[in-house]
Parts: structure tokens; C-alpha cells; sequence
């Protein structure tokens, strides 16, 4: 069977800088991938090549085995992208945010079938936000919005989920909610890749670690704990020379930052 | 109503009818979006196209649409590559589109009396052929705005997931700036476009000051444009001043109205919101004592109406008073 999500020898660009370099990584069915790393690692900038955000200058990603430019089947996939906030401009309910999951799976100018309407509302369940449906999201606090966003994506019963940094800034017991739902949805054989800093009570899920650095995949294997447990890969680091260098996170230099080299 | 035996009073209304219903079902998506001042940039825009029709000679609502539409794709792949400076590049169209229209207004030699036919409405000047048009184009925005709700909803609340649900974001992104510039051109003989962007935005502005769910939301604005355009054209027939004005000042009227309601109800929701008990793992302090009595003494008993707040906690209810939490232990209170 083909991996669920494959990079080959993948590069990315960001204003003209690399970002990510020689990416090369297969996402079996059934497992739980942490891809862990520092802030400007590209750990974000991998996931969101996968989800096809960001555009490639080489290599390719096939998803279900399907090149991702071919790539038809978006009901398979959910994903929760990073963000602060479920709030926009204009009040809306729980439910509604929720909802938007089910859109993959909708026709334009179709009605709400009675299965979507039951997989919102078993998404918002497996969340723990049943008696909040009704509530506008700006009103719940961080944690439970988050929460709403997982639900989001849990709605369209994808079999691959993708989560960026899901936790970070959510209180403890929204946190053991998610490794919950979580839990139940690696059950039913789905494939999930977390982006996170901290793994917490999603620890015990995880079953392969990705630890990213300066663009590169440093370490692919069994689980560990923290992304400092990984050694340089090549011995030395390149930091330590140049104190003016300090990342390789694109959009931050500006023209007169004449003392950044790279 | 003696008004209606004037055919042009008709008419008025029923441009105002659909104009209502139409700027703020494209408003809610550019809101949502925090782009509220989309629709006053394509007005300014349009201008332009309104004063080439006056030169040309052809009609001022056609070249009008064609520049608004052109100006609003333009704004919007402004804004999907600009990332820093987009405001300003869209600042820059802006002042070009109005001062260009006031240019070749002049050019064409027409009076700037003409040009505020179409910056502020008149209700006097609409033809049946201008009537069909706003109700053609009207019929279509609502239809689009209601019916592929809940994908421009899902796109206007997350580009991101919405290019991973598999829609076509750059598509209905456009299609909202085309609607919106449909819309202003649309509104333009009733309401006028520099205030046409007011009834695409000040009916959202007040039904959310009551709402809690998108699509009531959306439903209310278009509800209360409507009362606002039609209340404004009797008004403005009545007067004898323009429409664009007194339209766009009974919709503020409204939301006046709308805001201390909205400010209470909130207040109220807040109020109400169950105390929970605390899910820390690791309180700082051991345990609170459940059974610290309320020290001072009450004259009354905690009920349903001795006017204190009342909270549910758990499985009893709190009274909340003087910067106490009290609820009822048998024959005194405890702090809770």
C-alpha cells in the first residue's frame, strides 16, 4: 500500500530563501507522526507543503499516492491550522464553524444531508463542547476554541488529520481532550501528523518522531521526548561562528540588515 | 398612500427593495472578512466608470459595472500577493478612481451637479430600464450570497482550511469582489456610491449586535437593509432630498438603537455563564474548605427574586452580592 502522505526530495522556497532542503519522508497508514523542532525549523512550512500551501521548487508530494497537483480526494484529509483564534469578523455559532468541516464532502448549492448534520454534531461531542454548540465562538475562551477547530476537521472523517501546533497556549484539560479524540481516531485506523513544541498528554500516542532543524529532517525514528535530545547531524554547528546569524526564517531581514549572512 | 401614484416613487422603491436586500448579503462576507471598506474603495472606483459613460455618451451604468468589477479583481489580487503594503496600494486606487471620475466628468462637460446625481442617489432620475437591471443583478447577489453560504463562509473564516477542504479560494474570493462591485454599481441611483458602502456594512454592524450564529446574522442585515432602504426613500421622497443620506442615516439609526440592547445582552450571557469548578492539577493552595460560612448575616433569604445574580454552579445555585459567591448550607451560607 502506498504511504499516505510522501515527500521526495523536496525543497521550499520562502521570499526567495530555502527553507526546507532534501526533505525526503513517507507517512504509512496508522501511525502517529510527532514532527517536532525549534521556532524557523520548517516544521510548520512541512506540513503545510503536504497540505499543498506552499508551493515546491523541487521534488514532489503524492498524497494517497496521487501527486498532490492531482490530488482530488480533499475529503480524505483534515487538517487544523495554526491560529490564535476561530473568530472572524461576523458572530458565528460553534456549530457553524464546525460545519465547514463537512464541505469536502458537500455538493455547492446542495442542502445539508442528515449525515453531515450528525457528524457535526458527533464531532463537536468527541470535543466536549455539546452544551457550547449553540454559542457564538468568540465567546468561548483559547482552549475551547482550539477545541472547535479540531472539530472542524474531525467532522469530514478524514483518514489522514493534520494538526499544527494544536496545543500550544491550551490549558491542560483541553489538552486531555484532544489526546482523547485523538485517541478514538487512530482506533478507527486514521494516519495523523502533529506539529508541536510540546507534546503533553499526546505523548503516549505518538509512535515516530520527526525532529526538523534549519530546513532539514534531523532525526526520523522512535519516539523521543524533546527535539534538544538530537544531536547536530554533522558534528559542528554553523551558529557558534556567527553570532549576527540568527535564523533562517524568511521575511524578517530587511534591505540594510547588511550583517546577516547566509 | 398618495406617494405610489407617483411612478417615480415606485420605481424608487423598488430599487431600494432589492438594493437592501442585496448590499448587505455581500456585506456579511466582506465584514466577516474585515473588509469593510472594500465597498466604499469600489465606489470610489466606480466613479470613474460613471463619468467615462458621461463622456462617451454611453450609459454611465454599464461602464460603471464593467470599471467596478475591473476595480475590485484588481483590489483583490492586490491584496492575495501584497502582504505589508496592501491597504495602501488599495488607498492608491482609491484616490485615483474618484479624482480620475471628477477629471473626465470635467472633460465630458458635464456639471458637477450631474456627478452627485450619482455619488448621493435620486430617487427622480430612475428609469424602469435601471429598475430591471437592479433587480436582475439584486436577484442574482442574493441568490449566490444565500445559496454558496456555506462555502463563502468557510472561506471568509479560513482561507487555509478552505484550500484543504478542497474549494476553489481564489475563485470565491473573487466572487465576492465582483458581487460586492455589482452591488455598489446596483446601489448606485439609489443610495449613491460614496454611501453605498454604509448599507453594505452598518445593517451587519447592527444585527450582530443581536446575533450569535452567522446565519441569522445574515438573514437580520438583509432584513433590516431593506427596512432602512425603503423607510429612506419615503423619507427622502417626502423631504425632497436625496435618498443616498437618508437611507444611510435610519440604518445608523438603527444601530443606535441596536448597541445599549446589544452591550446588555452580553452583559447579561456573561453574567449567567455557569461557575466552573477549577480544573487545575496542581492548585497552589491545598484545597479550599468547602464550608467556609458567609461571615456576615443576611436580612433575607437568597431566592429567585431577592435580585441578586444568580449562577448555576455545579448542582446548586450561587448568589452573587458585594463581591461574594454565597450559596445556601442548610440553615446559613457558604462562600464559595
Amino acid at each position: 500500500m502506498s504511504p499516505v502522505v510522501q515527500i521526495t526530495d523536496g525543497a521550499v522556497e520562502l521570499g526567495g530563501r530555502p527553507v526546507l532542503r532534501g526533505i525526503d519522508v513517507a507517512v504509512r497508514a496508522g501511525e502517529v507522526l510527532a514532527v517536532l523542532g525549534a521556532n524557523g525549523s520548517g516544521k510548520s512550512t512541512l506540513v503545510r507543503t503536504m497540505m499543498g500551501l506552499v508551493p515546491m521548487v523541487r521534488g514532489e508530494v503524492r498524497l494517497f499516492g496521487t501527486p498532490r497537483a492531482d490530488f482530488q480526494e480533499w475529503h480524505r484529509v483534515g487538517f487544523v491550522p495554526q491560529r490564535v483564534t476561530a473568530a472572524s469578523g461576523v458572530p458565528a455559532s460553534v456549530r457553524e464553524v464546525v460545519a465547514s468541516g463537512r464541505l469536502s464532502r458537500r455538493r455547492a448549492f446542495w442542502p445539508r444531508r442528515r449525515e453531515d448534520r450528525e457528524a457535526v454534531e458527533q464531532a463537536i461531542d468527541a470535543v466536549g463542547l455539546s452544551d457550547k454548540a449553540r454559542d457564538g465562538v468568540s465567546t468561548l475562551s483559547g482552549g475551547q476554541q482550539q477545541r472547535v477547530l479540531i472539530a472542524r476537521a474531525l467532522a469530514g472523517l478524514p483518514d489522514l488529520l493534520v494538526l499544527d501546533e494544536p496545543t500550544a497556549g491550551v490549558d491542560v484539560q483541553s489538552q486531555q481532550v484532544f489526546a482523547d479524540a485523538l485517541r478514538a481516531l487512530v482506533a478507527r485506523g486514521a494516519t495523523i501528523v502533529l506539529v508541536t513544541h510540546d507534546l503533553g498528554p499526546l505523548g503516549p500516542l505518538v509512535d515516530r518522531t520527526l525532529v526538523m532543524r534549519d530546513g532539514r529532517v534531523a532525526y526520523d525514528g522512535p519516539p523521543i521526548d524533546a527535539f534538544t535530545d538530537v544531536e547536530a547531524p554533522h558534528g559542528h554547528d554553523h551558529r557558534t561562528h556567527d553570532p549576527a546569524f540568527v535564523d533562517h526564517s524568511p521575511g524578517v531581514t530587511s534591505p540594510w540588515d547588511g550583517t546577516r549572512r547566509g | 398612500m398618495s406617494l405610489l401614484t407617483y411612478d417615480f416613487v415606485v420605481r424608487a422603491l423598488l430599487g431600494a427593495l432589492f438594493t437592501g436586500l442585496a448590499a448587505p448579503a455581500v456585506g456579511t462576507y466582506l465584514v466577516q472578512r474585515r473588509l469593510s471598506l472594500m465597498g466604499d474603495g469600489i465606489g470610489h472606483v466606480a466613479v470613474t466608470g460613471v463619468a467615462l459613460g458621461l463622456l462617451t455618451g454611453t450609459s454611465p451604468t454599464l461602464t460603471a459595472v464593467v470599471v467596478a468589477v475591473l476595480g475590485a479583481i484588481v483590489i483583490e489580487v492586490i491584496r492575495e500577493t501584497g502582504r505589508t503594503s496592501g491597504d495602501v496600494a488599495l488607498a492608491l486606487l482609491f484616490y485615483g478612481g474618484i479624482a480620475g471620475g471628477v477629471l473626465i466628468t470635467g472633460l465630458a462637460g458635464q456639471s458637477a451637479a450631474t456627478l452627485n446625481t450619482y455619488l448621493f442617489g435620486s430617487i427622480t432620475t430612475i428609469s424602469w430600464a435601471d429598475v430591471w437591471v437592479t433587480l436582475a443583478l439584486a436577484a442574482v447577489v442574493v441568490v449566490l450570497a444565500l445559496g454558496l453560504s456555506p462555502q463563502l463562509f468557510a472561506v471568509a473564516q479560513d482561507q487555509e482550511f478552505a484550500r484543504v477542504a478542497g474549494l476553489n479560494v481564489r475563485l470565491y474570493n473573487l466572487m465576492v469582489s465582483v458581487m460586492a462591485a455589482v452591488t455598489v454599481t446596483v446601489a448606485m441611483r439609489t443610495v449613491g456610491l460614496l454611501l453605498v458602502s454604509a448599507l453594505m456594512v452598518v445593517p451587519v454592524a447592527t444585527a450582530q449586535q443581536l446575533t450569535r450564529a452567522f446565519r441569522t446574522t445574515l438573514l437580520a442585515a438583509m432584513g433590516l437593509g431593506m427596512l432602512a432602504s425603503i423607510g429612506g426613500v419615503v423619507v427622502s421622497a417626502n423631504l425632497d432630498v436625496a435618498p443616498g443620506a437618508t437611507i444611510v442615516l435610519l440604518a445608523l439609526a438603527g444601530f443606535l438603537a441596536a448597541y445599549p440592547v446589544g452591550v446588555l445582552l452580553r452583559r447579561r450571557q456573561r453574567l449567567a455563564q455557569p461557575f466552573s469548578e477549577p480544573d487545575d492539577p496542581h492548585p497552589i493552595a491545598p484545597d479550599v474548605d468547602h464550608h467556609t460560612v458567609a461571615r456576615e448575616d443576611h436580612e433575607h433569604a437568597h431566592g429567585e427574586d431577592c435580585g441578586h445574580s444568580a449562577v448555576p454552579h455545579g448542582d446548586h445555585v450561587d448568589y452573587v452580592h458585594d463581591g461574594h459567591r454565597h450559596a445556601s448550607h442548610g440553615s446559613h451560607y457558604d462562600e464559595h
